[in-house]
């Protein structure tokens, strides 16, 4: 069985898919008055990039067991998957305001039970490059070509977890499994950079860590990149397909900006999570319908 | 007369050639679970993960959701308290089909002592929404429980003892969730026991009888669903309630019948006996079972102590 790639989305549309997804992230928490701001923002390129450029996946059929998988680890960011899942066609745009509502197929945290073209729970940390690793290694023994992607958060690799399943993923030579993690360097309050409090160190987590050094001692394939350079995001997907065979893992360090593309919210763990008020949705609809002009109502 | 870990290995291999779903994931204990037997017969389909216990879980998710039925294989204690989010996130929220097999469970784990005696995995998972929790009696039960769960289309506890008890059942026995069973008649007392516990039980209703005591027995093989009716029928009557069982005495088996009872109007006091809410220690097998009032002697005073307080 072979793979399909994903059309190759041009660079101009990758963007105005990103300013339309982040636009929902923040309108639909809004709405909804739940969810969050700073990571689903932080990874929209990542993710936007992934749906449109890479996973062979079919939205019409949600299940084809050839498709690629992927699994947002970093679960809160829930909101950011299901408004590129939207787009890619799932489900319905409009289906987006019931969010966190009673009755709904879009929970608070990823449940694969209930949302199309979600391929495992999330929402404790640390779990899904475990659940990727499981998958990777069914799909070498089962002799089925897709690939495993799972999307992480820098904070969340804080989880002793995720240290078990990067041994296992070079024990098992997994190079049909990539993570991707997203390091936009804030969490809800461990470490924010702000000048007015110095009660304890609030440095990002990883400073003074070479994680390229630690990947690469595990015996992954390291590739480190700009997480909101759409032409980089292309070319370390490009790397991770030539990798296949290697028998080494890769992982993609992302450099990101927490609330990316709203200025309001980029750069300050206090958009973690958060509701933006009329003016502030005003503001963000003003910014980002420059790129995707129409859909920001 | 066998143990239930080398039953379980055993039974594996027999599914495993016809099942290409069964498989294991290993936590580097296969020779003390019996997973080695799965290892020789099926190196494709057993996965040696190592020490990494939540890790275990994860992988075993995955490879679920590509259509195997994978058995987790470690001491009980690693799975239901170390790996307990993955398990409740991953494994009972999705439903999936992960089969978690918790050997050396229960107080007798050699001589290891309180950090490898799982007393309180009945509690935990009999709370799981969707979890099927099993404690057979001997080994034969838990060679028809295994079968079982194996068809079984979402995720199976199977607490299993590392020793070898008296067989209750007889070979060709059938496991059918939620069911009870009456090992024996008696009007004076109502034991009721689960796992291997039923077998010391037993034991204990042959030494009250000496004593012109008849008690019944009754074996709760299923922790969870539980056949509410069958069960409550069996303990109607006059006799007064003991629950006897290798876990603590709080959300266990006690806890079950408690809750039935008391949601009732049977009427009845339960008398809890197991681990009053204390760690063990190391100590050989039965050193344990004595202090902790679970040998068929302990059970046996115990019972006629209350019987002669009333």
């Amino acid at each position: 069985m072979s793979r399909t790639q994903a059309t190759k989305t041009g660079t101009a549309e990758l963007q105005r898919l990103a300013a339309a997804g982040r636009w929902h992230v923040i309108k639909t928490v809004a709405d909804a008055k739940a969810g969050h701001i700073g990571g689903p923002l932080s990874a929209m390129d990542l993710l936007v990039s992934l749906y449109f450029n890479e996973l062979s996946v079919d939205p019409g059929n949600p299940q084809d067991p050839a498709r690629d998988r992927f699994i947002l680890s970093k679960g809160h960011c829930a909101i950011g998957l299901y408004s590129v899942l939207a787009l890619r066609g799932y489900f319905p745009v409009e289906e987006l305001a019931t969010f966190d509502q009673g009755g709904s197929r879009l929970q608070g945290h990823p449940d694969m039970k209930l949302t199309p073209g979600v391929d495992s729970s999330s929402g404790s940390l640390g779990q899904g490059l475990s659940a990727g690793a499981g998958m990777a290694m069914a799909a070498k023994q089962l002799g089925t070509d897709f690939h495993t992607w799972v999307m992480l958060g820098d904070g969340e690799l804080e989880e002793g977890m995720v240290w078990e399943a990067v041994h296992t993923a070079r024990r098992f030579k997994l190079d049909n499994l990539t993570a991707v993690i997203d390091l936009n360097g804030l969490q809800q309050y461990g470490w924010p950079v702000s000048e007015d409090d110095d009660r304890f160190d609030r440095s990002n987590p990883w400073s003074g860590v070479d994680l390229n050094g630690v990947f690469t001692c595990f015996g992954w394939n390291v590739i480190s990149i700009d997480g909101h350079d759409f032409d980089a995001i292309r070319d370390a997907f490009d790397r991770v397909r030539e990798q296949r065979g290697s028998g080494k893992p890769t992982v993609i360090l992302a450099k990101t900006i927490k609330g990316k593309g709203v200025s309001f919210t980029e750069g300050t763990y206090k958009w973690h999570n958060g509701i933006a008020t009329p003016e502030q949705l005003a503001s963000a609809a003003a910014e980002l319908g420059q790129v995707f002009e129409g859909e920001a109502k | 007369m066998k143990a239930q870990r080398d039953v379980w290995g055993q039974t594996l291999v027999d599914l495993a050639r016809t099942d290409s779903r069964v498989a294991v994931v290993d936590g580097d204990l296969a020779t003390s679970t019996k997973a080695d037997l799965f290892a020789d017969a099926f190196p494709d389909r057993f996965f040696e993960i190592g020490i990494a216990e939540q890790n275990m879980v994860g992988v075993a998710f995955g490879l679920s959701t590509l259509g195997f039925r994978p058995w987790l294989s470690t001491f009980g204690v690693f799975l239901t308290h170390r790996a307990l989010d993955p398990i409740r996130m991953l494994v009972s929220q999705t439903g999936a089909p992960v089969k978690i097999a918790a050997s050396y469970s229960g107080l007798l784990n050699g001589s290891s002592g309180k950090t490898h005696q799982d007393i309180e995995d009945l509690a935990i998972m009999r709370a799981m929404p969707g979890m099927t929790v099993i404690a057979p009696a001997d080994a034969i039960e838990a060679e028809a429980a295994i079968r079982w769960a194996a068809d079984h289309d979402g995720p199976v506890y199977l607490r299993l003892a590392r020793d070898a008890v008296s067989d209750i059942f007889s070979p060709g026995h059938a496991f059918t969730p939620g069911t009870v069973h009456v090992l024996r008649e008696g009007n004076d007392a109502l034991l009721v026991s689960t796992g291997v516990q039923s077998s010391r039980v037993m034991d204990a209703a042959a030494l009250l009888a000496e004593e012109g005591i008849e008690a019944r027995v009754v074996h709760v093989p299923c922790l969870k669903p539980v056949d509410e009716a069958a069960l409550l029928s069996a303990l109607s009557g006059p006799a007064p309630i003991f629950t006897i069982e290798e876990h603590s005495i709080i959300g266990g088996l006690g806890g079950l019948v408690s809750e039935l009872v008391t949601s009732t109007t049977l009427g009845k006091t339960v008398t809890r006996l197991g681990l009053a809410d204390a760690w063990s220690e190391s100590a050989p097998n039965s050193y344990l079972l004595d202090k902790y009032g679970l040998s068929p002697a302990r059970v046996a005073g115990q019972v006629r102590h209350a019987l002669a307080d009333d």
